[in-house]
């Protein structure tokens, strides 16, 4: 199985007068397991179908494994690819529908055997091969498009958004699996989904898209600790991210002000020279620390209500001027509606970004 | 698949107008004069004098085009009998139809939405056995039904054609209404029966005005049913109310002596009309009409 | 639904009109047609049981040998001629053609012409002296004979041409609502997987269309048992009974004929084609749960 790298340069797909991507590159290195993450609308699907073949492209260039693919018809370009309904062929069994397409290829049968066994056996499906599609689960559906994917031996799979018609828990199941795929055949993997869990979970590296353009492309650590903008940081982490508008001064050291309370921002990596200016305070729920009321950096919070979530517990609290955020604790905290907490927001878990733009500073 | 490894050039983009997709414009230019070959020959015909017709081609166009056969057609063809063009038959089909299509929706929507929101017992055994006796051929009730309208005196009549239109219309249009009434959503009954709206009530002013697009359907449907119906028309209708197809039937097949063509052809083409414009005018919803389950008589 | 009395009443007021006609007309009317298919009525019915007699006088009967013989030619053509060509007729437009909405009207507007028409003016296109042979000879084919309508042998394929032209629109909308109905996915499928489109069509496509399929069939050959006036107007069942088919043989006979008994015996013939055919599709459709 070749493993190969994907090249895209500035591409551009539109319809009519509507652009969707425009001037779009990427890299993806091979056995790298790459997640498209974004709300729908955003292109995510269109640049996957675009590499498939299933799209026409208006301007620039697909390279897969060092091959020019922009004009090559899907069965040339060395990809499979599974579909969020499965489009499992509904009158042939699990095996015809794995081997229907090597079949018309002219692969030799023990060939297609040895394919079809060895897929089989790494989903599960040995004992299914002889049933059809309209008598297996949702779950076992989709490892047989998975199956279908994997017997053609490509050199990219692409998947888009495989588990969207799954219920919580196959997806939960499901999302293990195709991990330990990846790992067992170190297969390149380009992944559509708008579920950030399963881009956390999944992904060496995501690619977070929003009006057709790669917001930030990094390892999902990353995403996740620095989001480079606004729409990262609210799309990617859950509980969602609180957002805190307020400004930036500069006395002394480096503080956010939110109305009365403030907050040091030392030991914050700023990208630039920092400078006096609207911005928004970000920080994730699990970062907002309650210490001793004593501490001279915390900053008093009224409590409005706790949400118990079964480990944890989210606490909802207002700032002085009556800002809301939230923030997360161990079950068994003992806060109550009214209490007042003093927190303290650690300046390296903070993320700020300038209010007009949105990006981060 | 095989040979990633090998480098190659760029294939050529794609272009839309291969060899194949030449070989299809060509086939459906190929049907598509299929179908339109005898229109285009009713026209021409129609148009032609007869000595052209005799001598000429039939494909050919006219080279002296009249309306006269047209005239003839409506105003003094041959009928059997009487010679009053097929303008009597045209009358005879509209004063059949205009009450059959209004009766026949009115009586199908009901009881389409009597069997579609009231569930009482043995309503879907009615449903189910309508939709089985809707293939059984006319030829199994002519008779009977002939005698029975003798013995009650309306024999054959406007009257009499009606209620046999609306009769096997039934099924059809119960199917139809049935169906539309069963895909609406059941709160809106529910909420108009807390509103204390009885069941008349609610199929007047709540379930027909939201009908509109199955009223639109089953209009084309039975016009263009009605219309061209030839059986039913022949067998009770009655002499003096003989629809178009009938009496076209007669003017044609008739004839003693040399057929005058042209004529035959205006005649035919005038029959067709009404359900061509129909037809031409419905756009989609023919479709849709067929789409819902239609079965021409 | 808890239906109150008035309710109840109101509704079986208005299921009367149904309730009448299924039981006057469907059940009635059929009944008492097979029950004077066991009788010797002539002109007038009366109720001189006979057994089966007439049924035995219906197999030595020369035009109702033809007229069986006719709709069996006539039915397995036309359906399957009809089937074949509309299906390709849906394909064909399902390949994104331009002008979709115009090429589908050309395919369709038969269909909305009465048998009549249609019958008159094949007749007319198949006329040896002036039609299609004459059209023929004139473009230099000097041998060209296409008189079939007016020979014994051939009469009969003459109307399956009429019947095709004006059946197979049917049968191409039924087909295009079920390939549209086909999930995009598959396409796409199909194509990462490689198959040519004439595979897809013919191992994907079409296995999936059992339904649509089924279905025209059906409305097929309900049309087919029913044949009368296309074989009147195109016709009238020459030459000489060389073009007969069952519906004409049973309105012949109520009428001009007068031989009742032996026309609801034919009628009765009919009635059991149609069960043939139609029960099994019935049954096969409550099976999938459609009905009801």
């Amino acid at each position: 199985m070749q493993r190969a790298n994907v090249d895209i340069k500035g591409l551009q797909i539109g319809f009519g007068g509507l652009k969707v991507l425009d001037n779009l590159s990427l890299r993806v290195a091979p056995s790298e397991f790459l997640v498209l993450l974004g709300p729908s609308g955003c292109g995510k699907s269109t640049l996957l179908n675009a590499i498939a073949g299933l799209i026409d492209v208006r301007g620039g260039e697909i390279h897969i494994g060092d091959r020019d693919v922009t004009f090559a018809e899907p069965k040339d370009r060395g990809i499979a690819m599974v579909f969020q309904s499965y489009a499992l062929y509904p009158r042939m069994t699990v095996r015809n529908n794995m081997s229907f397409g090597l079949k018309v290829a002219g692969t030799p049968r023990d060939e297609i055997a040895r394919r079809l066994n060895e897929a089989a056996q790494m989903l599960r499906l040995t004992e299914l091969l002889d049933r059809r599609p309209s008598e297996l689960s949702g779950g076992q559906r989709q490892r047989v498009a998975i199956g279908r994917a994997l017997v053609r031996h490509a050199g990219v799979y692409l998947f888009d958004e495989p588990l969207s018609n799954l219920d919580a828990q196959l997806r939960a199941e499901l999302r293990v699996e195709i991990k330990r795929l990846h790992a067992r055949l170190g297969a390149t993997m380009i992944y559509v989904t708008h579920d950030q869990i399963e881009a956390l979970t999944l992904a060496d590296r995501i690619a977070v898209m929003q009006g057709g353009v790669i917001q930030q492309l990094d390892t999902p650590k990353v995403i996740y600790r620095a989001p480079v903008n606004r729409f990262v940081a609210s799309f990617v982490g859950s509980p969602a991210m609180n957002f805190i508008p307020g400004r930036i001064a500069r006395d002394g050291n480096a503080t956010f002000i939110a109305g009365e309370s403030r907050f040091s921002l030392e030991g914050y990596a700023f990208r630039g020279a920092p400078s006096e200016a609207p911005a928004v305070l970000g920080i994730r729920p699990e970062h907002v620390e309650v210490t001793a009321s004593d501490d001279p950096a915390t900053v008093p919070a009224r409590v409005e209500m706790v949400e118990p979530m079964g480990a944890d517990s989210l606490i909802w609290c207002r700032l002085a001027d009556g800002t809301a955020f939230s923030l997360r604790h161990d079950a068994d905290a003992q806060a109550q509606g009214g209490d007042t907490l003093p927190v303290r927001f650690p300046a390296e878990t903070l993320s700020l970004f300038d209010a007009k733009s949105g990006q981060r500073l | 698949m095989t040979a990633l490894a090998e480098p190659l050039p760029a294939v050529r983009r794609r272009t839309r107008m291969t060899p194949a997709r030449w070989g299809l414009y060509a086939f459906i230019l190929i049907t598509a004069l299929y179908f339109l070959l005898p229109l285009y020959v009713m026209v021409v015909t129609s148009l032609k004098p007869m000595a052209e017709i005799r001598q000429g081609n039939l494909l050919a166009l006219p080279m002296s085009p009249s309306i006269d056969a047209w005239i003839k057609a409506w105003t003094s063809a041959c009928t059997g009998l009487t010679c009053g063009g097929i303008r009597v038959g045209f009358f005879n089909s509209l004063r059949i139809l205009v009450p059959s299509v209004i009766i026949s929706i009115l009586v199908g929507s009901l009881t389409g939405y009597a069997l579609s929101l009231w569930r009482i017992r043995g309503a879907s055994i009615l449903f189910g056995a309508m939709m089985v006796v809707a293939f059984i051929p006319y030829q199994l009730f002519i008779y009977p039904l002939v005698r029975v309208f003798a013995v009650t005196g309306l024999g054959q009549s406007l009257l009499t054609i009606v209620i046999i239109h609306t009769i096997f219309g039934l099924p059809t249009m119960t199917l139809l209404f049935r169906n539309y009434f069963a895909s609406l959503p059941v709160e809106l009954f529910k909420a108009a029966r807390v509103d204390g709206a009885g069941f008349y009530q609610i199929y007047a002013y709540i379930m027909m005005p939201m009908a509109t697009p199955m009223i639109v359907v089953a209009v084309i449907l039975q016009t263009t049913g009605i219309w061209n119906d030839f059986i039913l028309g022949l067998v009770f209708a009655g002499r003096d109310n003989l629809p178009m197809t009938v009496q076209l039937n007669n003017i044609v097949n008739s004839t003693q002596g040399e057929r005058a063509y042209n004529v035959d052809m205006a005649a035919t083409l005038l029959t067709a009309l009404l359900p061509l414009v129909v037809y031409f005018g419905s756009g989609r919803w023919f479709v849709r009409g067929i789409a819902a389950g239609a079965v021409k008589g | 639904m808890r239906l109150s009395l008035s309710s109840r009443a109101s509704t079986i007021s208005a299921l009367l009109p149904a309730l009448t006609v299924m039981l006057v007309v469907y059940i009635g009317a059929t009944g008492w047609t097979v029950w004077m298919s066991l009788t010797n009525s002539r002109m007038l019915p009366n109720n001189n049981f006979v057994g089966l007699r007439q049924y035995e006088l219906l197999l030595g009967n020369d035009r109702w040998i033809t007229s069986v013989h006719n709709i069996v030619i006539y039915g397995v053509l036309l359906v399957s001629l009809a089937l074949a060509i509309g299906f390709l007729l849906a394909v064909a437009i399902d390949q994104r053609v331009r002008a979709e909405d115009t090429i589908r009207s050309i395919y369709l507007y038969p269909y909305s012409m009465s048998f009549v028409v249609t019958g008159l003016v094949w007749q007319w296109l198949l006329n040896p002296t002036l039609g299609i042979q004459h059209v023929l000879r004139s473009w230099g084919f000097q041998n060209a004979t296409f008189d079939w309508i007016v020979r014994p042998e051939t009469a009969i394929y003459c109307l399956v041409i009429a019947g095709v032209w004006q059946a197979s629109g049917l049968v191409m909308a039924i087909m295009l609502a079920g390939l549209r109905g086909i999930d995009e996915e598959i396409w796409k499928a199909a194509r990462v997987d490689g198959l040519p489109k004439w595979r897809v069509y013919v191992s994907i496509v079409i296995p999936m269309m059992g339904a649509s399929f089924a279905t025209a069939a059906v409305l097929l050959s309900t049309a087919v048992v029913r044949l009368y006036d296309l074989s009147v107007a195109m016709t009238n069942g020459g030459p000489g009974i060389a073009s007969e088919v069952p519906a004409k043989f049973v309105m012949d006979h109520l009428f001009e004929r007068a031989n009742i008994g032996l026309a609801t015996a034919a009628a009765t013939m009919m009635l059991a084609t149609v069960i043939a055919v139609v029960a099994p599709y019935l049954y096969w459709r409550a099976r999938k749960g459609e009905i009801r």
